[in-house]
C-alpha cells in the first residue's frame, strides 16, 4: 500500500498513485463500481486540472493550492483521540451524530448502523459489502456524465465517505448530523464519497459539517449525492468552518424525482478557499428547491458558489438566495445557472445574490443567469454589491444608536435574513451566535462545535474594521 | 429656549436648499412648518437632526443653549432629538424590539443610567404601544417592513413614545392616515406634551392642527421662512393656498 507524501497535486502524481494502487482503492468494490471507477479515471486523465482560461473557473484560481505539498493517503490514518476531535455539540439539540476524519467513517466497531425504522447510516464502504444492490443502484446515477474534473478524480480515487439510507415512507425524526474533521500535522490532500437516499414519501434533516481541527493545509475534494424519491422531503445544512489553509471543493448532486422538496442551506463562515458546486436536477413534476446561501469572509479568503439548476421537468419550483459580506481581500463568486428546458413548462425559478463589500479591496463576481427554452414560465434573477443602506444607518442612528451598533445591526439583519430561514430552532440560535460573533470579531474557530469541535488555540480573526465601511 | 436657528443655510451636492432660515422653540411649545413641495420642509427636519450628506455652510442652531454643529446624528438623538420620517425606512431583519431595545438603552447609558432588563423594557414597551393603540403585533416584525402607510407613521409615534425626546420634529406624520390613525396619532402628541419639552410638526393639511393645536404656524418658501403666524394662519392657508405668499414675496 503506497503513501504518497507533501507532493503537489498533478495530473502525473494522481495518475501514477491510481495505476499503482488500483487494487486497494477498488477494494470494496461491486463489479459495476469498480467500472465506473475506471471509467470515470479516464475521463479524469482526458479533462485534467483546470486553469482560468475555463469559464467555470475563471474566478477562481487553484493554482496555489495545488501546488501545495500533501500527504495523500489510501487508509484511515491512526486516531489518537477521536473523542476529542467530536466533542461535538450543539445545546439541547438532539442529533444523531455520524463521524467523518479526514474523510474516513471513524467507528469502527460499528461501521453501519441499522435503525429499527429501517434507516441505513454509517461508512460508504460498508455499505458497497452489505448492502451492493442499493448502492449500485444510486451511485455515480445523480453525477451522470458530468464532465466535471473534480467529480471524474472523485469517482476515481473515493474509498469510503457516508452513507444513509431512508426508506419509502419513513420520517426520520432526529437531525442527523455528519462532521467531517480534518486533522493532520502534515499538510494532507483527501477525497471522500458519500451516498444519502431519501425514499418516496420518506424525509431526513442533514446537518452536515466541513471542519478542520487545526491550521494545517489541507485540499478536500467531496462529492455527495442526495436522492429525493417522489414526495419526499430533505432540510439540509452545509456548514463550513475551516481554517485559512484549507482549500474545500464541495460538489453536491441532488436528484429530486416528482413533488420532492428540498430546502438547502450553505453556511460558510471560515475557509481559505471553497468552491461549492451545488447541482439540482428536477427529474419528476412539480418538485421544490430552495437554496439559501451565507458566506461571511475576509483576509484573503475565497469563496465560490456554483449552483446549477436543470429544470429538466415541467411545474417545478427553484429559489435561490446567496448573500455574502466581504471584508479585507475576501473574494466572493457566485455563478447561478438556471436551464429552464423546452418541455418544462410552468416553471418557476428565482435567484439573488446581495453582496456588502467592507472594503475597497474585497470583490465579488456575480453572474446569476437564466437559460430559457420555453414561454410558460417565471424567472426572476437579480444581483447587487455595495455598501451598507446609508438611509437605514441614518434612521438607526437618529433614535440614539451609535454608528458602530447600527452597522452591526444592518450587517446581522442583512444575515439573518438566511439564518432565519433554519428551521432547527436550536441549531438558527447556534448560527445566529456564531454569525455575530464572527461579525464582532470574536469567533474562536473551536469554541464550541456545530461548526465546530475543541482546540479553542486556534482563532478566527473575522475582525470587521468599523472605520473602513 | 430649547432650539433656535439663526440663518441657517444648507446645501446637498452643491445645491443650496435653505438660504437663511430663522426659528426659535421654547419648552412647552407645538410649532407647526408648512409650504409646498420642494422648499426645504424635510431637509430642515435632516439637517438638525444631523445628517451628513446635508452641509450646512453657514448660521447656527443652537439646542438647550449648544452648538449642534460639533454632534453626531446619535449624540443628538441621545440629547432628545427626535425625527419622525416623512418616509420611514424599511429595515429588514430589525425587529422593532430589538431595534428598540437597543435605542432606549444606548440612550440610557449616555445618561449614565443602567440597561433595562428584559421584564422592565417588555412592560415599558407594552404600556407605549397603549398609548398610540397598537394592537396588532407588529412590534414582533422587522422595522417598517411590509407596513402600510399608516402603520409606519403610527410605528414612528411609538417610537417617539419610546424614547421621550425633549424635541419631536415630526415630518408629514399625518400624510396618508385615515382619520382614525389621524386621531391616534394626534393623541399620542397630545399626551406625551409636558411643560419641558417641544413639538416641531410639519405638515400640508390644516386638519391634523384642529387636534394638535400649535403656538406657531410658519410658512417655508423656497429655503427661508417667510412667514409666522398663530394657527389661524393655517386656515388661511387651507383657504386660500401659497399664491398670495408667493406674490408677496415678489412685492
Ligand atoms: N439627497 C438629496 N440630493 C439632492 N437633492 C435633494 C436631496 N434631498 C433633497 N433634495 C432637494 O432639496 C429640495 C428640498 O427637498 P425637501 O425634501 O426638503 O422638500 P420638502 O419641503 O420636504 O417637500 P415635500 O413637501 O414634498 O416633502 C428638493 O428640490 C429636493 O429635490
Ligand atoms: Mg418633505
Amino acid at each position: 500500500m503506497e503513501t504518497t507524501v507533501q507532493q503537489s497535486i498533478t495530473l502525473e502524481r494522481m495518475v501514477h498513485l491510481f495505476e499503482s494502487n488500483r487494487q486497494v482503492l477498488a477494494s470494496n468494490d461491486t463489479a459495476l463500481l469498480s467500472e465506473i471507477r475506471d471509467k470515470a479515471f479516464i475521463l479524469f486523465g482526458k479533462l485534467g486540472f483546470p486553469d482560468t482560461k475555463m469559464e467555470a473557473w475563471r474566478h477562481t484560481d487553484l493554482k496555489d493550492s495545488l501546488e501545495r505539498g500533501y500527504d495523500y493517503y489510501l487508509h484511515p490514518l491512526p486516531e489518537e483521540d477521536v473523542q476529542k476531535v467530536f466533542r461535538c455539540n450543539i445545546p439541547h439539540l438532539d442529533t444523531a451524530i455520524i463521524g467523518q476524519l479526514n474523510g474516513w467513517y471513524v467507528s469502527k466497531e460499528v461501521p453501519l448502523m441499522e435503525l429499527g425504522n429501517g434507516i441505513i447510516m454509517g461508512s460508504l464502504a460498508e455499505a458497497k459489502k452489505k448492502y451492493p444492490a442499493l448502492v449500485d443502484k444510486y451511485y455515480s446515477r445523480a453525477t451522470g456524465d458530468t464532465a466535471e474534473v473534480f467529480t471524474a478524480m472523485n469517482t476515481a480515487f473515493a474509498q469510503d465517505g457516508i452513507f444513509i439510507y431512508v426508506p419509502a415512507g419513513v420520517k426520520s425524526t432526529k437531525p442527523v448530523q455528519l462532521i467531517n474533521v480534518i486533522h493532520h500535522y502534515e499538510n494532507l490532500f483527501l477525497q471522500s464519497r458519500n451516498l444519502i437516499v431519501i425514499g418516496d414519501n420518506a424525509s431526513l434533516s442533514l446537518v452536515h459539517c466541513d471542519d478542520s481541527y487545526n491550521q494545517q493545509a489541507s485540499f478536500s475534494n467531496i462529492v455527495t449525492e442526495i436522492f429525493l424519491g417522489e414526495n419526499a422531503f430533505l432540510d439540509h445544512y452545509k456548514l463550513q468552518n475551516l481554517n485559512n489553509n484549507s482549500t474545500l471543493i464541495s460538489t453536491v448532486y441532488f436528484q429530486l424525482e416528482a413533488a420532492a422538496n428540498l430546502e438547502s442551506h450553505y453556511l460558510s463562515l471560515n475557509g481559505g478557499l471553497l468552491r461549492n458546486n451545488i447541482r439540482v436536477l428536477f427529474n419528476g413534476t412539480h418538485g421544490n428547491a430552495d437554496i439559501y446561501g451565507l458566506y461571511l469572509m475576509d483576509r484573503r479568503q475565497h469563496i465560490d458558489n456554483h449552483v446549477f439548476v436543470d429544470h429538466a421537468s415541467p411545474d417545478c419550483t427553484s429559489n435561490e438566495i446567496f448573500k455574502g459580506i466581504l471584508d479585507e481581500n475576501a473574494h466572493g463568486v457566485f455563478n447561478g445557472h438556471v436551464l429552464v428546458r423546452r418541455n418544462s413548462t410552468g416553471t418557476d425559478a428565482r435567484q439573488t445574490n446581495k453582496n456588502i463589500l467592507l472594503t475597497d479591496t474585497a470583490r465579488v463576481n456575480s453572474k446569476p443567469f437564466l437559460e430559457i427554452y420555453n414561454d410558460d414560465v417565471k424567472c426572476s434573477h437579480g444581483s447587487t454589491t455595495g455598501q451598507l443602506d446609508s438611509e437605514a444607518l441614518f434612521y438607526l442612528r437618529q433614535r440614539g444608536i451609535g454608528e458602530e451598533s447600527a452597522r452591526m445591526l444592518l450587517m446581522f439583519a442583512f444575515a439573518n435574513e438566511i439564518v432565519g430561514k433554519i428551521a432547527i430552532p436550536q441549531l438558527r440560535q447556534r448560527i445566529e451566535d456564531m454569525v455575530k460573533k464572527r461579525l464582532q470579531g470574536e469567533l474562536q474557530i473551536c469554541e464550541q462545535c456545530v461548526l465546530h469541535c475543541s482546540t479553542p488555540e486556534q482563532p478566527v480573526e473575522f475582525k470587521i474594521d468599523m472605520s473602513k465601511i | 429656549m430649547l432650539l433656535s436657528i439663526k440663518n441657517l443655510h444648507a446645501s446637498v451636492q452643491g445645491k443650496e436648499i435653505l438660504n437663511g432660515v430663522n426659528l426659535e422653540v421654547n419648552r412647552g411649545e407645538v410649532h407647526a412648518i408648512m409650504g409646498p413641495n420642494g422648499t426645504g420642509k424635510s431637509t430642515l427636519a435632516s439637517v438638525i437632526a444631523g445628517r451628513e450628506v446635508f452641509e450646512m455652510t453657514s448660521g447656527e442652531i443652537l439646542y438647550k443653549g449648544k452648538n449642534l454643529q460639533k454632534l453626531s446624528v446619535e449624540e443628538r438623538a441621545r440629547e432628545g432629538i427626535f425625527l419622525g420620517f416623512q418616509y420611514p425606512v424599511e429595515i429588514p431583519g430589525v425587529s422593532i424590539t430589538n431595534f428598540m431595545r437597543t435605542a432606549v438603552n444606548e440612550i440610557r447609558k449616555y445618561k449614565g443610567l443602567d440597561a433595562l432588563s428584559a421584564s422592565e423594557f417588555i412592560k415599558m414597551m407594552e404600556e407605549k404601544k397603549k398609548l398610540v393603540e397598537i394592537t396588532s403585533n407588529l412590534t414582533n416584525r422587522s422595522v417598517n417592513e411590509g407596513f402600510s402607510g399608516g402603520e409606519k407613521k403610527k410605528n414612528e409615534i411609538f417610537q417617539m413614545a419610546m424614547l421621550e425626546p425633549m424635541l419631536a420634529i415630526l415630518d408629514e406624520t399625518d400624510s396618508g392616515l385615515d382619520i382614525d390613525a389621524l386621531r391616534i396619532v394626534a393623541n399620542g402628541v397630545n399626551k406625551l406634551r409636558r411643560p419641558d419639552n417641544a413639538f416641531v410638526v410639519i405638515t400640508h393639511y390644516q386638519r391634523l392642527l384642529d387636534y394638535i393645536i400649535p403656538d406657531y404656524v410658519h410658512v417655508l418658501f423656497e429655503g427661508k421662512i417667510v412667514k409666522s403666524g398663530g394657527k389661524e394662519l393655517a386656515l388661511e392657508l387651507e383657504e386660500r393656498g401659497y399664491d398670495w405668499i408667493k406674490k408677496e414675496q415678489v412685492e
